[in-house]
């Protein structure tokens, strides 16, 4: 759709009917789809009276437990939007050869694939690594919740802003159609004048305020909040890893944060930080967007790579081999990730000496990512393996990310980059890493930590069938995109010229179809588990013979997490107890500080959406307004005092009788 | 803290706290973390002033627009309104509501005295044809100091609302850690200034 330079009315901005794309079939049938499962949702939850038990012990939740649970049922509904954002441009480059046009026409296709990139990282894979953090950070460390719950539950609820705004844009207007980082001067209001790249901004500052706030909470709640004796070297590996991430995104979001307000600024205010004329500079932003965008993949990255530290020492029975390696591994990795953004632009110009030692600090990190492989690997070797679905998951990752990583090494060299930049070997090459790391351990993690948060493990057959497809569909789908990448084929085309490709992307599309079958079966694993959930329970709350903290509570853990406080003694602190012979205690409970919930999460997201609509729309009154009842409303929470209480002992010693029974009707 | 015992073993040790087990309080750490955040969009912001502080677009540079009479008043009202949040904490720190609440008040004054001369400052610049839009380094010269003063405008309506707060409550201890916050924020911009005044005004009319 063409942008149409219409005038602007007072009460409504840009906005007017003509936004809606009721032209476009595939979004009229999507929208259609999307309405009637949002209405029979809707109409579940008002038919089964479900409102006020959403609200008061979901929506309005401070208990990081059920934070976290939230934030990977957004990522879940994402990862089907961006995942059909991938099929769409797979069918569309498997068709469009030779004259013959697609189904898709350019302008939509940009958006596409904008489209894909901006929610497979901001909505899919961060919300997850995110509500893993959530999750299990306050158990591995013994706390009760993070330092700040409230905020807990404002930056999920701006998370979830974000990508409400980016939903918007599919049904209202049009999304950028500039790639995933959206660089000037397309994205400058010369080439890009109507709503799409507004829609980009706004959603990822909002979403970009919740996941500064819950890096700043989950490193104060490292840091002060761990159990008695958990030194720094005896957390567990994954809270290590959360801790490099989080500080990871304290230190780059902000960039984020600063160089797309400097872009919303050319854009609504005219000035000139990323524009051809007046002094600006482009590559400035493209410096700036990498210096957020380069440790942002290790925040995703670093996550992952606890999971499977976490799954190998379970499932081998040993402990993780070269513990301290790993975690210094891990420093390092987080140091190094701020000095090599430079290799996503080695075509930029900057001369031979600064692309050198960009080349080689980008060489560097392979060290601590190998020595990590190589731990994790001396971990099998003689351990009694378990070959459970996340051990699955964690073999087939390090098999794939070593080629991910290899050819990752492959583009570090600048004349091999000049030669591959921007083909297709690099979107198989990022892929690789993200799919075959961030990914694949995200799904080791679902099936690893789900017993935990719901008391019954997940299906089995239908794991490995969602296993089998997502790692064959993987190759299929990315291999033959090295190859044409080899041949020359740059990224982002909606059509091409020459027939004797067409092999290759038809390959891939099957690969595609691959892989949407393992997100089926995923869900279907999850369907069939929560029939069969009698069948799969899990009472001791620690069904693999777990070797950290949170499988010393029960599954699902009670609100207060531990009735007592643990003391650790060691490293694999759960596992030091039961080789020791720890007695679970049953009496002389005591009343539990515990912090309230709130609604004010859900206001303040509320409000910030339709301040960014608003922008987006140049509906200048509605922002202004919903800006200041943004300020009123977040001073009014802060003279609310009264924001802790007690559980009672009594709800306490039932809840721990409950499970002394269960305990005992097992043995 | 007393620690239970284990029934197996003399040498079993203690595997939780019976008493209820009180972590440090994160907050000032928190605020300490989202401070230094901050400042990277502060460094930011310098870093594009350093890229594009030369990029005049045939238009007019510091040399040309800067008061530095003006500014150094300025900088002296933000300065003193440091020493008298100072002054405040000071106070605080004795419990003095009364005195606590006037070294707020001044500290305001000085905080909208500020506020009002970068106001007036701008108003002047634009009247003479140096706005944003004229050139790169106008645009990041207005977003940099203009990003300190919104600061400096939420600082003060957070000075604001805790003088209510502390009116109504008292220096009760939630209100004190916010007392200590604002005052990490506040000596922060001082410190931003120190830089603004530093990189961009002094180094702009050399």
């Amino acid at each position: 759709m063409t942008p149409s330079p219409a005038p602007e009315s007072l009460l409504f901005g840009r906005l007017s009917l003509e936004a809606i794309p009721l032209h476009e079939p595939i979004l009229l049938i999507t929208f259609a789809a999307v309405a009637v499962g949002g209405v029979a949702t809707l109409g579940a939850i008002t038919y089964f009276r479900l409102w006020g038990w959403l609200w008061r012990d979901w929506l309005t939740s401070i208990d990081h437990k059920k934070i976290g649970i939230m934030y990977m049922i957004l990522g879940v509904v994402m990862l089907l939007r961006g995942f059909a954002d991938a099929l769409m441009m797979r069918a569309q480059q498997a068709i469009a050869f030779a004259g013959f046009e697609g189904y898709l026409p350019p302008h939509h296709y940009d958006q596409i694939f904008t489209a894909h990139g901006v929610i497979m990282i901001f909505f899919v894979a961060m919300p997850m690594v995110t509500g893993f953090m959530n999750y299990i950070v306050p158990l591995q460390i013994g706390a009760r919740d993070v330092a700040f719950p409230f905020l807990n539950n404002f930056s999920f609820w701006m998370t979830t802003g974000g990508a409400v705004l980016v939903m918007t844009s599919l049904f209202v207007g049009e999304f950028a159609a500039t790639g995933w980082l959206a660089y000037p001067p397309l994205s400058g209001i010369a080439y890009s004048p109507w709503v799409g790249v507004d829609y980009y901004i706004w959603a990822l500052q909002i979403a970009g305020v919740g996941t500064l706030l819950s890096g700043v909470n989950l490193i104060a709640t490292i840091v002060k909040m761990r159990a008695p004796g958990m030194t720094m070297m005896r957390m567990p590996v994954f809270t290590w890893t959360a801790l490099c991430t989080n500080v990871l995104i304290v230190a780059s979001f902000p960039v984020l944060t600063a160089v797309l307000a400097l872009l919303s600024l050319d854009r609504y205010l005219g000035t000139a930080f990323f524009t051809n004329d007046m002094g600006g500079s482009p590559m400035m932003y493209v410096n700036l967007i990498w210096i957020w965008g380069h440790p942002e993949v290790y925040i995703l990255i670093l996550p992952a790579f606890g999971i499977f530290s976490e799954v190998v020492s379970t499932y081998c029975g040993k402990r993780l081999f070269g513990y301290a390696s790993m975690v210094y591994a891990t420093v390092v990795i987080t140091i190094l990730s701020y000095l090599v953004w430079l290799h996503h632009f080695f075509t930029m110009g900057s001369g031979a000496s600064v692309n050198s030692f960009f080349g080689i600090t980008t060489m560097i990190i392979s060290i601590p990512t190998g020595a990590k492989i190589f731990n994790w690997l001396f971990t099998m070797y003689r351990g009694r393996i378990r070959f459970e679905l996340p051990m699955m998951w964690t073999v087939a990752f390090m098999l794939t990310f070593v080629i991910g990583g290899m050819t990752g090494v492959l583009l570090a060299v600048p004349p091999a980059d000049f030669v591959l930049h921007n083909s297709l070997f690099l979107i198989a090459h990022f892929h690789n890493v993200i799919i075959g790391g961030v990914l694949f351990g995200l799904f080791a993690g679902i099936n690893y930590w789900f017993p935990k948060a719901f008391g019954f493990k997940l299906d089995e057959f239908w794991g490995k069938i969602s296993f089998w497809c997502w790692v064959v569909g993987f190759y299929v789908a990315f291999m033959p995109l090295y190859i044409l990448g080899l041949m020359g084929v740059t990224r982002r085309m909606s059509k091409f010229d020459d027939p004797s490709l067409q092999i290759w992307f038809v390959i891939a599309a099957f690969g595609a179809v691959l892989i949407a079958a393992g997100i089926g079966a995923f869900l279907m694993q999850i369907f069939v588990s929560v029939l069969r959930r009698e069948k799969l329970k899990d009472v001791t709350g620690d069904p693999w013979n777990g070797r950290t903290l949170e499988w010393a509570t029960s599954s699902p853990p009670p609100a207060y997490n531990f009735a007592f406080t643990p003391v650790v003694h060691d490293l694999d602190a759960w596992n030091d107890m039961k080789r020791r012979g720890y007695v679970r205690p049953t009496s002389g409970f005591i009343p539990i500080h515990m912090p309230k919930n709130t609604g004010a999460g859900v206001v303040l997201s509320a409000l910030s959406v339709i301040c960014g609509f608003a922008l987006i729309w140049h509906i200048w009154w509605l922002a202004i307004a919903s800006l200041l009842a943004l300020i009123v409303s977040a001073i009014v929470h802060t003279f609310n005092y009264d924001r802790d209480f007690h559980i009672p002992a009594s709800e306490v010693i039932a809840s721990e009788r409950a499970r002394t029974k269960l305990l005992e009707g097992r043995a | 803290m007393t620690t239970a015992t284990i029934a197996s073993g003399a040498s079993a040790p203690q595997f939780y706290t019976t008493e209820e087990h009180h972590p440090e309080n994160g907050t000032l750490l928190g605020f300490w973390l989202y401070l230094m955040s901050d400042c990277l969009i502060f460094a930011v912001l310098f870093a594009c002033y350093g890229v594009l502080g030369r990029s005049y677009a045939a238009g007019p540079s510091g040399k040309d627009l800067f008061d530095l009479g003006l500014v150094a008043l300025n900088t002296a009202f933000l300065l003193l309104s440091s020493i008298t949040y100072g002054f405040a904490m000071l106070e605080m720190a004795k419990n003095r509501k009364g005195s606590t609440l006037f070294w707020l008040g001044v500290t305001g004054l000085f905080g909208a005295a500020f506020l009002c001369v970068e106001i007036y400052e701008f108003a002047h610049l634009i009247h003479e044809g140096a706005t944003p839009q004229r050139s790169a380094f106008l645009s990041s010269f207005f977003t940099l100091v203009g990003t300190h003063g919104l600061h400096v405008t939420f600082g003060m309506i957070w000075l604001i609302t805790l003088m209510v707060q502390v009116t109504r409550r008292g220096l009760i201890p939630e209100n004190r850690r916010r007392l200590a916050c604002l005052s990490m924020f506040w000596h922060f911009l001082d410190v931003i200034w120190i830089g603004v005044f530093t990189f961009v005004y002094l180094m702009g009319t050399l």
